[in-house]
């Protein structure tokens, strides 16, 4: 791999107040990638981004800027820019001098700064919008202000604190576009917070899943929704269900009850593990044909697919399926080789079980709120 | 309903702003017979009266830059605290406050005197005598003592409010600290600067006994040319007439100010 490496973390901790926030985290990040920090609040991941821009001092560890150790440097001499989680637009200054403020830090002409800024302003199609006061934007319009603010410096790295987490769905929906565009435009590494895994799943190319002050996982987005390491990410990433199994031999699996085939080895022979099936790799069929057979429990219609809840052998599995099937109903399930992800043991075994409630769920889409130190 | 609420205020108003302010104007423009006459004014229009109001002038902008000089950084320094510290730290701000201000006055006398606290200690340890009381800086200590908490509460009160992501902000974008302070601090606290100095600046232009006690009587000031006119010399009529010029000093130095507020912040005194 001949990709360059811009930033690294080597073995980073950090506590406040007794209260490990980063649990000695190592991270690289490579120029021209988007990259994710995803995970719950709590987990560290703007504390990351903050060491990273300069805020925080980790307490033990490096932070490595182009090979050269930059712990101590403070933020205003690093090629790094921030996009603030709620903006921080310059209240006292207008959309062009709010723009422009990095620029006249550094005695920057006039022309110079007035060429940069219209450039900036039509890239986040805000033209004509210079002599606006910030406080009258709309939400959206702010967070264009603070993207164009951020880059006008030409930054190696913008780092991005869930910058879109105060806008509604569709605009969400467009800025997300938009991000990714403007990424791909200037060709700056990308740092980017958030707690919304269809987010990262979407824009990154490079997704970080952090729990607990520690990193479970760093991958692309097909890697991690598909082989997750952990029943804390299966979980975090998608819809899953999450089986206790045992690895018979290689390629062969067991759960429920059931042998299956599967596609992966080199675990130790009746080795316990996490067996992850996602709900819309699971086949409905006639019982008589089933590997496992159940009764529906409920059916709730989603537009693209029924949702069906079925219980087989004392678990409540979610399957996804366009056909439709009565609540009491006894059915057969299908599951192709493929379709079985085989995990090790880890600490959050246990944590998440079947769909006998969606409690889980619920308290990560709750969890909006931003994080505090 | 919301007329009837108002009620009180404008009763208020009337007994103790609008009425007193008719009586002054009555006398200014009237003689000790109640007749009409532009004299009162036209007497101020002397040398000695000119001195005295260019001194109040004076003095007060001093005691005012002083005053902001001391405030900023202590009110930035207690913004900038844990919240429980603020408290205490406000706190010691207004103590002197509980005392009343004659009291705090003779206690500056006693401390300054030539055979006073402090000369007696800078005699022991070899540096004193130095003459400090009846000068133009101990009038302008007097102001700037009194007057201080007035400064350091509205400028502390803009600056815990100004959003610590900001400042993050700019150093984000590239400010040193000192950057910091002039392109963001020093902007968004601006507001509280201009109350502080309309808070400092009218009361020390107005004041009175502070240059009696600390001055001497060497250093004439408006508030005492006043009172004498009232209390001594009985002529209501040229103490009205001062105290209208004073008046309207007090208002254009407000309306600068609020041009300087951008309209953004009404100075309200």
């Amino acid at each position: 791999m001949n990709r360059k490496k811009i930033i690294e973390l080597k073995n980073v901790a950090k506590s406040f107040d007794g209260e490990v926030v980063l649990d000695h985290i190592n991270l690289d990040v490579y120029e021209k990638e988007f990259i994710t920090l995803l995970g719950p609040s709590g987990c560290g991941k703007t504390t990351t981004l903050r060491i990273i821009a300069g805020f925080v001092t980790p307490d033990t560890g490096d932070v490595m800027f182009d090979g050269v150790k930059i712990n101590d440097v403070p933020p205003y001499k690093r090629h790094v820019n921030t996009v603030f989680q709620k903006y921080a637009l310059f209240p006292h200054l207008n959309v062009y001098e709010n723009i422009a403020f990095a620029l006249r830090l550094k005695k920057t002409s006039e022309e110079e700064i007035y060429k940069r800024v219209e450039e900036m302003l039509a890239m986040v199609n805000l033209a004509g919008f210079e002599k606006k006061d910030v406080n009258l934007l709309s939400g959206g319009q702010q967070q264009r202000v603070a993207i164009a603010r951020a880059l006008i410096n030409n930054p190696r790295v913008l780092l991005l604190d869930e910058p879109l987490g105060a806008l509604d769905l569709k605009l969400r929906k467009d800025m997300q576009n938009e991000l990714k565009n403007i990424q791909r435009k200037t060709g700056i590494t990308f740092i980017y917070v958030t707690h919304d895994q269809e987010e990262a799943l979407s824009m990154s190319d490079t997704v970080v899943v952090m729990a607990d002050g520690k990193i479970q996982q760093i991958g692309s987005p097909t890697d991690i929704y598909n082989e997750p390491e952990n029943a804390f990410v299966a979980d975090f990433i998608g819809e899953s269900n999450i089986l206790d199994g045992v690895m018979l031999d290689d390629y062969k699996a067991r759960f429920s009850g059931h042998d299956f085939e599967c596609l992966d080895k080199g675990f130790a022979k009746n080795e316990a593990v996490d067996v992850v099936v996602r709900p819309e790799d699971v086949d409905v069929v006639d019982p008589e044909k089933g590997m496992l057979k159940g009764v529906v429990d409920s059916v709730t219609f989603k537009g693209v697919h029924y949702e069906i809840i079925v219980t087989i052998d004392n678990f409540k599995w979610m399957i996804q399926s366009t056909d439709y099937v009565k609540p009491g109903q006894k059915i057969g399930i299908y599951i192709e080789p493929d379709a079985i992800h085989i995990m090790k043991k880890s600490e959050y075994s246990d944590m998440f079980g079947d769909y006998s409630s969606f409690s889980d769920e619920l308290e990560h889409l709750s969890d909006a709120t931003e994080e505090e130190e | 309903m919301h007329r009837l609420a108002a009620a009180p205020h404008i009763v208020w108003s009337v007994l103790f702003i609008i009425a007193p302010l008719m009586f002054v104007i009555y006398y200014t423009f009237t003689d000790a017979n109640g007749k009409f006459t532009f004299s009162n004014i036209a007497s101020l229009a002397q040398a000695s009266y000119f001195e005295i109001f260019m001194r109040s002038i004076c003095f007060a902008l001093i005691a005012t830059a002083v005053c902001l000089v001391i405030a900023y950084p202590i009110a930035y320094f207690i913004s900038k605290a844990k919240p429980k510290t603020q408290k205490i730290l406000m706190m010691l701000v207004m103590l002197p406050m509980w005392t009343n201000f004659l009291i705090r006055t003779y206690s500056w006398m006693a401390l300054l005197e030539d055979t006073g606290i402090i000369n007696t200690f800078l005699g022991k340890i070899g540096l004193g005598p130095i003459h400090m009381i009846n000068t133009a800086g101990a009038v302008i200590l007097g102001m700037v003592y009194n007057y201080l908490p007035y400064m350091i509460l509205p400028i502390y009160s803009v600056m815990s409010k100004i959003d610590v992501k900001l400042i993050e902000a700019a150093y984000d974008l590239g400010s040193n600290p000192f950057q910091v302070l002039t392109g963001v601090i020093f902007p968004l606290s601006l507001s509280g600067v201009i109350s502080g100095v309309t808070m400092v600046f009218v009361p020390s232009i107005s004041t009175f006994y502070i240059s009696q006690k600390l001055g001497g009587g060497n250093f004439d000031l408006i508030g005492d040319t006043i009172e004498r006119q009232f209390q001594t010399a009985y002529n209501y009529n040229l103490g009205a007439a001062i105290s209208f010029v004073l008046m309207i000093l007090i208002m254009i130095s407000m309306g600068i100010m609020n041009k300087y507020s951008d309209g953004e912040t009404e100075v309200v005194v």
